[in-house]
């Protein structure tokens, strides 16, 4: 396959960005698109020009390292894909595909399409982990969980922290990041205990990352590789205001 | 590490605050007031569709209104703090919402969306711009001052005589459409929204509260845009 891509370049954060055209000839359509991108960089270097920088590590969907704006959707055209999984296959010979970062202010950009998503980590420091004391593995089965609950917590587990959900979000909104991970911890017993504050800090937190606010549209479920819900912000919206009413009423 | 109680739990007026400043705690705001807005949409619908069943029925209504001042102004006291709360929390919102994209896509287009939910601000304030002209119009009579002298046979305020010569100047009744049909928009998203933002919304229920957000919003839409149609068509006189 031959293609055209319309790759966003920039030096760092402070230095404007723009789109410059690339040739990719000769794909295979087996590559993955990161492998895609491997190929152009080859032919940079030796054309003796600055490669492309892109996130990446595991390549295999589980990592969540991976995450580019692929003609105007975040890990391409794809559901429940992310962008090291989504095969050349998907485009036709001779396609135009236009490729940027995630663009929010949160994320400010590295280089090229590479974003600093520390704000993630940050929320996660402020209330996303249960305090339980180090030792011994505890038996898994020692307190007993009801099975839609385990359901329902593995299910925003999956979450992987890409930030698609940010990147696709017409308010650069970071709620079903945070809805996953406080759904996923408050669902269970061992989360339960840390609820409220927990609820309280990650959207704190979030707010002050400059996230942009929830419109209940749905692009962001419509993107996320991992297929997390809105049923999530529901619940994160519920815990809210249950955090709220008892932080006021003790 | 010790890590101090305060940064763990906030305080009670801290957290208080957090109706206000935080991101869900506005949008609780925004689907509280919003929703009874809706519920004032529909009933104030419900009251001049009475216009159909006579000069009686209608300027008794209007009679019956205004009969106790001081229930009279507490509910207009309580709609206008929930249109400029709802207001001003949109806007916030929506400013907010613009600073977090600094640096737009090459492609516009967003996933998923509706024209409805793309335009929920700018709908949001022509609908301001109707309301402020609609209180000037019938309740202020500040466009036509003797709309407010019309009496009927028995001595009551004639509304059904005011209703029926307002709308029928068309650039009133056209404006007067217009801004339903933008009202139909807004509440086709809003109405389903606003149970998402209380949490009372998921995937088994989504498909209930948009089908009760995209009828409701077509009810309204066509039994307010009925009074001025009929009268235009001469139906009602």
């Amino acid at each position: 396959m031959n293609l055209t891509l319309r790759v966003w370049r920039q030096k760092n954060a402070d230095t404007p960005g723009k789109f410059v055209e690339y040739r990719a000839n000769n794909i295979s359509p087996d590559m993955s698109f990161l492998e895609m991108l491997d190929v152009v960089n080859e032919e940079l270097i030796k054309r003796g020009e600055e490669q492309i920088a892109f996130d990446h590590d595991c390549r295999e969907g589980i990592c969540g390292s991976c995450g580019l704006v692929i003609n105007g959707r975040a890990h391409g055209p794809l559901a429940a894909t992310t962008t090291c999984q989504l095969h050349m296959r998907t485009f036709k010979d001779g396609d135009t595909i236009a490729v940027e970062p995630w663009r929010a202010r949160p994320f400010p950009v590295i280089k090229d399409l590479v974003v600093d998503r520390n704000a993630f980590d940050r929320i996660i420091q402020s209330g996303g982990y249960i305090s339980v004391s180090t030792g011994g593995a505890p038996d898994g089965n020692a307190i007993p969980i009801p099975k839609d609950d385990a359901d329902k917590a593995m299910d925003a587990a999956q979450c992987i922290g890409c930030g698609a959900c940010v990147a696709a979000c017409k308010n650069a909104s970071a709620m079903l990041f945070v809805a996953a991970k406080v759904s996923h911890l408050s669902l269970l017993p061992q989360g339960k205990i840390e609820q409220d504050r927990r609820v309280l800090n990650m959207v704190t937190r979030m707010d002050e990352e400059g996230f942009g606010n929830c419109t209940n549209i749905g692009s962001c479920e419509a993107v996320c590789p991992k297929q997390i819900t809105l049923d999530n912000i529901a619940r994160m919206n519920r815990l809210y205001m249950e955090a709220l009413f008892k932080g006021i009423l003790s | 590490m010790a890590v101090s109680a305060q940064s763990l739990q906030p305080s009670r007026a801290g957290i208080l605050s957090l109706i206000w400043r935080s991101s869900l705690g506005k949008k609780y705001v925004m689907a509280i007031t919003g929703l009874g807005l809706f519920i004032f949409v529909i009933a104030h619908m419900l009251g001049n569709l009475q216009i159909y069943l006579g000069t009686d029925k209608i300027n008794t209504y209007a009679e019956t209104l205004k009969s106790t001042p001081a229930l009279l102004w507490t509910v207009r006291i309580v709609l206008l703090v929930i249109v400029i709360l709802h207001i001003i929390a949109g806007i916030q919102l929506a400013l907010a919402n613009r600073r977090a994209r600094p640096q737009a896509y090459s492609n516009k287009k967003v996933v998923a969306s509706t024209l409805a939910d793309r335009t929920m601000l700018i709908s949001g304030l022509i609908i301001l711009a109707f309301i402020v002209f609609h209180l000037s119009h019938f309740t202020l009579g500040f466009v036509n001052p003797q709309y407010l002298h019309y009496v009927d046979s028995m001595g009551r305020h004639d509304v059904r005589r005011m209703m029926i010569i307002g709308f029928s100047n068309p650039f009133v009744s056209v404006f007067y459409i217009v801004s339903m049909g933008l009202l139909l928009l807004h509440l086709s998203h809003g109405v389903s929204s606003c149970f998402q933002s209380l949490g009372l919304r998921s995937t088994r229920t989504i498909g209930f509260f948009d089908k009760l957000a995209k009828v409701s919003a077509l009810l309204v839409f066509l039994g307010n845009c009925s009074i001025p149609l009929a009268i235009l068509a001469g139906i009602l006189k």
